[in-house]
């Protein structure tokens, strides 16, 4: 029998809640509730005149064929980073869920990565594959006689910006799944493993299905962290470049915004960066939620 | 015990008072900059002798980030009325200071407290980037640079390429010649490599030789101004670029972090351009070959201009005491003194901004043991500079400048060819241009 406490005061809990509700206010209702009025303005960026436009930030942007593709760039960016960083969290979770010994080590090793800022992540993944000093870069370019020159062509540079942005949120994944692997009932496993399955048919059949809800949180989180978090890398390695190729949303928001002090352009393109991850979470709720077992 | 306490508490009291009262004389000077690490030092420096000068005024000195970082700071603080006295603000911000508002020009600030500054003495090409349309300086010029050319002498040498003239230009068709041969040998990876495109190779190219970057005298007459570089000068220097990209007299090293300059240093290029800045750091970083210096190329047959600055300013900002001002503005003269530029300029590489600054460096010889650091000040001094040459003078210029790399970079991976891509530029960059008039309207 658990437990529960109550309070008999009825206003109690809203006291509690409260400095939550403060912080959230503060923190992201004003700021977002300023971001949309800005996106009407154009002021300078020292506040002494402010004029309203409309929708001249909005039409402005959206006429800039470069911001749309910079719209399919996060896209593509976002995707490819949750999915190298989920299937990779996946295999190597399934690996040290088997019996090793040392497994804590093992464990606690593998989520290290983590710990590790998105901007060194990228400084390192630089010092491999920058095409002049890369250590990786100039390996294959001398064995393989592949010109790889992230520096010059916009996919190199996405790959890259992937593999270093990935990297760092396998351990995350890596984490969530072992975690889920622990809560499938070994009982079932073991009745497959007497019906003659192979290692390979019970976790497609068995762990797989039972790790929807784990692989579908992690899906949303993945790509709210390359929308967001990424940006660390972005700055250090690629700085949008060659040519606007890995231009993500939340790195032109910045350069207009902070480095080029267009308040307005920035604050429409934080409102349509929104509105995108609105969307995303909405559609990932009702049609991938969907086909996530909850219950085993 | 409650005796002893009621002791203490009263002499904290007064410790705390006394300060306050008996030494309030000195003027607290806020000046918030961007000079970290080795400059940040000699700033410090620069600070603590006006300090110890006189004892009316105290300057503070506080480094607040980069150049975006201490700009925004600037901003922000000004929205929440608690601006410091002083602000560093790099060249690029120059339109959006100096229609914020939030100035005090130094010009006036100087008349108005009563210091007489013969502004013919200042390096004129610094001054007049500065400049407002009457001619009027609106804020101080601090650490000021110039992009020039680095070259490895080691690598000439093997070519047999003579040493390069530190006040003659080459032309751009003889640097053509010294790649070949440098990268024809095998003695160089690359020919030349160089930071900050938009900077050396459409701003200084356009300068030097007198063509405009952007309409109404690049933006000094007016906000309605609009780029003008894809005129058939700059597109046939990119073209003659991209030539050299593809037989690798010119090889594209990145932005900032991905290191023009390490390029050099690793010897992958034998050619760099960069800043003036640059000299101090590859004298600390290059130990195993020669290195030297010249002014930047220019086209066969014309005469050149002068190149333009880059660095940055001191802006002085509204709404402080008069009192104050006057500190503020014996402090811009104190760092205006002769000791205080040729300390700056030999500790850093910036330029002295007086030529009695200048002058009394030569005078000491200084420029016969270190003849690299002259190099940009006579690229810098060899003309008046001119309407087209003074500076460029737009708003939303970090946008530009992001644009015109954008699209450059298009151009050395193929994907644009010159005239499209500097067409694309212009017509990016007045869009931005448009919107930011429209701001100001």
């Amino acid at each position: 029998m658990i437990k529960r406490s109550f309070f008999k005061s009825r206003y109690l809990p809203y006291l509690l809640i409260l400095p939550q509700i403060l912080v959230t206010l503060t923190f992201f209702y004003w700021p977002a509730i300023q971001g949309i009025i800005q996106s009407f303005l154009l002021s300078d960026p020292f506040g002494r005149k402010s004029t309203f436009v409309w929708f001249y930030n909005y039409i402005e942007l959206f006429t800039d064929p470069l911001y749309l593709k910079s719209i399919l760039i996060t896209f593509i960016f976002s995707l490819a980073t949750a999915a190298v960083s989920i299937s990779l969290g996946l295999f190597i979770a399934s690996m040290a869920n088997r019996a090793l010994k040392a497994k804590a080590l093992v464990r606690t090793m593998l989520i290290w990565p983590y710990a590790v800022a998105p901007a060194i992540s990228g400084i390192m993944w630089l010092f491999l594959l920058h095409p002049s000093y890369g250590i990786v870069a100039i390996a294959i370019k001398k064995s393989m006689g592949v010109d790889w020159n992230p520096v010059l062509y916009g996919t190199d540079a996405m790959i890259m910006i992937v593999m270093a942005s990935a990297w760092k949120e396998v351990s995350y994944n890596f984490v969530f799944f072992v975690a889920g692997m622990q809560a499938v009932p070994k009982s079932l496993i073991e009745a497959a493993a007497i019906d003659g399955a192979g290692p390979f048919r019970r976790f497609w059949t068995i762990t797989l299905p039972l790790l929807s809800p784990t692989f579908f949180f992690l899906m949303v989180m993945n790509i709210i962290y390359s929308f967001f978090e990424t940006f660390g890398i972005i700055h250090t390695v690629t700085q949008g470049g060659p040519g606007g190729s890995t231009n993500i949303l939340v790195y032109k928001v910045y350069q207009d915004g902070f480095v080029g002090l267009n308040l307005g352009s920035s604050s429409a393109q934080s409102v349509v960066l929104m509105s995108l991850i609105i969307i995303i979470t909405f559609l990932q709720f009702k049609f991938v939620e969907k086909k996530v077992q909850y219950s085993g | 015990m409650k005796l002893t306490r009621i002791a203490l508490l009263v002499m904290t009291a007064l410790c705390l008072a006394l300060p306050a009262s008996v030494f309030a004389k000195p003027v607290t000077i806020n000046w918030w900059h961007a000079m970290r690490s080795a400059r940040g030092e000699v700033v410090a420096k620069m600070i603590e002798e006006f300090n110890a000068s006189q004892s009316d005024y105290k300057v503070v000195g506080t480094f607040k980030g980069n150049y975006d970082e201490t700009m925004n700071a600037g901003v922000a603080a000004f929205r929440a009325k608690k601006q410091p006295h002083i602000l560093q603000v790099f060249e690029v911000g120059t339109q959006t200071m100096m229609l914020s508002g939030a100035v005090y020009p130094v010009f006036e600030l100087m008349k108005d407290t009563g210091y007489d500054i013969d502004w013919s003495r200042y390096l004129q090409a610094v001054l007049s980037y500065y400049m407002n349309a009457d001619g009027n300086l609106v804020s101080m010029p601090f650490n000021s640079s110039t992009p020039i050319m680095y070259y490895n002498v080691d690598m000439f040498k093997k070519a047999g390429i003579a040493p390069l003239s530190k006040t003659e230009p080459v032309t751009w068709d003889e640097l053509g010649e010294i790649t070949k041969k440098l990268v024809q040998a095998g003695i160089a990876p690359a020919g030349m490599v160089t930071a900050w495109q938009s900077w050396t190779q459409i701003e200084n190219y356009s300068a030097i030789h007198n063509t405009p970057f952007a309409s109404k005298a690049n933006g000094y007459e007016g906000l309605d101004c609009e780029l003008e570089i894809n005129n058939p000068m700059v597109v046939k220097h990119i073209t003659r670029l991209k030539s050299w990209a593809d037989d690798k007299r010119f090889m594209y090293g990145g932005q900032k972090y991905q290191g023009p300059k390490s390029e050099f240093i690793a010897q992958n290029a034998a050619i760099y351009i960069d800043s003036i800045s640059g000299i101090a750091k590859l004298k600390k970083a290059v130990k195993d070959f020669k290195w030297d210096a010249a002014p930047l190329p220019i086209e066969a047959g014309t005469t050149p201009q002068n190149s333009i600055i880059g660095g940055a300013s001191l802006w002085v900002l509204n709404g402080h005491t008069k009192e104050e001002y006057k500190g503020v503005a014996a402090f811009l003269k104190f760092l205006a003194s002769n000791e205080m530029q040729e300390f700056w300029h030999k500790e850093t590489g910036y330029f002295p901004i007086t030529i009695d600054a200048y002058e009394s460096l030569k005078a000491k010889g200084y420029y016969d043991s270190d003849p690299l650091q002259e190099v940009g000040i006579s690229q810098l001094n060899r003309a008046i500079p001119t309407k087209i040459s003074r500076g460029l003078r737009l708003g939303y210029f970090v946008q530009i400048r992001n644009i015109i790399n954008e699209e450059l970079e298009m151009v050395w991976n193929g994907k644009k060819s010159p005239q499209k891509a500097l067409d694309d530029a212009t017509a990016r960059s007045n869009a931005q241009l448009k919107t930011f008039a429209k701001t100001y309207k």
